[in-house]
């Protein structure tokens, strides 16, 4: 067989690979979408920040080669809010998962969006936490397994697109690992507008999610989310039995308005006759 | 030209912020230090500067890392319910070697407490309150003129040793109005930059008592930032103790063995004293009143103000146990930095606390009663 190159390994910091995943793990499809989104733009990837916080989706941002900030669990999104606010001249991108963004993060979440911050966060849902071994996450499916869940979960999952969606962002979709053109169509609108912007993509984790929800094989977990993937468009005329466990896909979101670092840049402006100040802590005096 | 106003304490901390080259805030209203975010909501776009009210103070605590890492100064202030919150952002700050200056306008605790009274509650919070070995680096202000001063002096000491650090002041200071006097010759620290360099780029390769210039996002170094234990490189080796060792003691050297740069104390009649009041912060006010009556008494008192509680100023503090019989240290708690100045003193003297709660100051009598007791 030959090997073929990926196109993206110059994206890469090649001296820290190979990387830390697990066979069949959803981030390289999401990593590969995402640069293949990035080239649909003019955005020059010398300019892209990337910005994470704790668990498997977070450590994506350690093996591009750009500038990145692995935060603490759940607070990329202030980290990112600080970095944007600091410089609106970067395009920061922020990749995150169900546990990150949803559980500890989600009140930065739905701040983030209700400021419409123009960020491009990558949100991989999983439906577990990967990194500590297979605990429930607010997104697992109700009856699904988990360490933490050993007779199925019984919460009410989180709607992460309808979520975002309802807070404020301006543009927000949901794909899967199975859509790859989709979603880096999606990402690449994401990266595009001029807002917040949430790209949820539901991933497969067969280590922890699989194993537990016998579908022990990438293969099993593909299959499964494909299944069970419906579009938005069709799942406006299905009532709520019939969308029980299905995945919507599509744009929940585009809806382009005021953005945080633009208002933040016209108050300066009203209100200084200097321009907005970025990178305070080289200069000296006047 | 130097400026004279009559300012509340948290407005001269907006304005040393200001003038320090600040350009940055993120914070989440909490009293008794909310007036700092209030002015830096006016007074930032007015020099171009940028102000987010957080949803809380975990944010806030974010943000201005994230800031800081884009280039800019930047400071948030809060108070012991918010600095709780914060700690564990504070840890990645120290971690990554991100300059930040937080104020702590202190209150009544433990928790809610007394939101709209006096103490000196987090002096300890501030030096061990998140998880891990660091060192951190505190500033007490006494006075609206020294809110302004050490507000400033806390961004040079961020930039200087890309450090975390802490304006400890408390409901007094932060409240009070008093005469500002804002000076035309204001020395700040500009923060080192790295040269663009060819080939392999090594961000955090510091000598084991230092730290290296830091780049902006954006600058083309293509820089990793992680809380997790770190290379010279940036990039994440946690199971190698080696690399973890190294890394964490120079975290804590790069402090400890600059204390003398950083340390800075007030001393006042301590050459022939038999008694000295340590304090640091407010409680320095009631000194000079209580060490004046006794002295009239032919009484030896002097007075040694700490300036940094962090780096603890332990060589100026053993220098006094060394002449003193006794030491008193009057603070707005149960006792804390009594604690470091008995580990200091190695014996060599009495320490006596005046530790007081409830939110009020201490009055020069309390501190005088105090001498005449040891005095007999």
């Amino acid at each position: 067989m030959v090997e073929k190159e990926s196109p993206y390994k110059k994206y890469l910091r090649e001296e820290r690979l190979p990387h830390i995943f697990c066979p069949g793990c959803g981030n390289g499809t999401v990593m590969s979408t995402f640069f293949k989104g990035l080239e649909g733009t003019d955005i020059d990837f010398e300019n892209v920040a990337m910005v994470s916080g704790i668990g498997c989706s977070s450590r994506i941002p350690g093996y591009a080669k750009c500038d990145s900030l692995h935060t603490t669990h759940g607070r990329a999104l202030s980290f990112a809010t600080g970095l944007k606010v600091g410089n609106p001249d970067l395009d920061v991108v922020v990749f995150t998962g169900d546990g990150d963004a949803a559980s500890i993060g989600g009140n930065h979440l739905i701040h983030a969006a209700r400021r419409n911050i123009n960020l491009t966060v990558i949100c991989i849902n999983n439906n577990i936490y990967g990194m500590t071994g297979g605990q429930i996450s607010p997104t697992s499916p109700k009856g699904s397994f988990g360490t933490t869940a050993p007779y199925g979960s019984r919460d009410m999952p989180f709607n992460l697109a309808e979520l975002v969606s309802a807070a404020g962002a301006s543009y927000v979709a949901r794909w899967t690992t199975t859509h790859p053109l989709q979603l880096s169509k999606a990402i690449q609108k994401g990266l595009e507008n001029d807002g917040f912007s949430f790209i949820e993509v539901v991933s497969q984790c067969p280590t922890y999610f699989g194993r537990k929800n016998k579908m022990k094989t990438p293969l099993q977990m593909f299959e499964w989310i494909k299944e069970n993937s419906i579009n938005k468009r069709r799942a406006e005329k299905m009532d709520e039995a019939e969308l029980e466990g299905k995945i919507i896909v599509g744009e929940f979101a585009n809806n382009p308005h005021a953005e945080l670092t633009d208002n933040i840049k016209k108050l300066a402006e009203e209100n200084s006759d200097k321009p907005l100040a970025i990178k305070s802590a080289f200069e000296e005096l006047d | 030209m130097v400026e004279e106003r009559f300012v509340q304490g948290n407005e001269a901390c907006a304005l040393g912020a200001i003038a320090a080259n600040c350009r940055f805030f993120a914070g989440y209203p909490i009293t008794p230090s909310t007036e700092i975010a209030e002015q830096m909501s006016i007074l930032l776009p007015k020099y171009g500067g940028s102000f987010v009210q957080m949803e809380d103070e975990i944010a806030s605590a974010g943000a201005i890392i994230g800031a800081s890492w884009s280039g800019m100064k930047a400071m948030t202030a809060t108070s012991g319910p918010g600095i709780s919150l914060m700690q564990e952002n504070i840890g990645y700050g120290f971690i990554t070697e991100t300059p930040i200056v937080i104020i702590n306008v202190q209150r009544g605790s433990p928790s809610t407490g007394q939101p709209t009274m006096s103490a000196q509650a987090d002096m300890m919070q501030v030096r061990w309150g998140s998880h891990g070995d660091y060192e951190p680096i505190a500033l007490a202000p006494s006075s609206v003129q020294e809110f302004f001063d050490f507000t400033i002096k806390a961004f040079n000491l961020a930039e200087e040793y890309r450090v975390p650090v802490t304006v400890l002041a408390d409901e007094v200071v932060g409240h009070m109005r008093e005469k500002l006097i804002i000076p035309d010759d204001i020395e700040i620290v500009t923060r080192k930059r790295p040269e663009k360099v060819d080939g392999q780029y090594l961000p955090f390769d510091a000598p084991c008592d230092g730290t290296t210039p830091m780049p902006a996002f954006g600058d083309g170094f293509n820089i990793h930032v992680t809380g997790l234990t770190h290379d010279e490189r940036g990039y994440p080796d946690t199971n190698d103790p080696d690399t973890h060792t190294k890394l964490v003691e120079r975290l804590c050297n790069k402090v400890l063995m600059h204390r003398k740069d950083i340390c800075s104390v007030k001393k006042e009649n301590c050459d022939d004293a038999d008694i000295v009041i340590v304090s640091c912060g407010s409680p320095y006010r009631s000194v000079g009143a209580a060490m004046k009556k006794a002295r009239e008494e032919g009484i030896k008192v002097g007075s040694l103000k700490i300036d940094t509680p962090w780096p603890f100023p332990e060589e100026e503090i053993a220098e006094i146990a060394k002449t003193a019989s006794d030491i008193i240290v009057p603070e707005m708690n149960l006792g804390q930095i009594v604690h470091e100045v008995e580990r200091a003193a190695h014996g060599e003297a009495n320490v006596h606390l005046i530790g007081k709660i409830g939110g009020i100051l201490h009055k020069p009598d309390e501190i005088y009663d105090k001498i005449k007791e040891i005095n007999g």
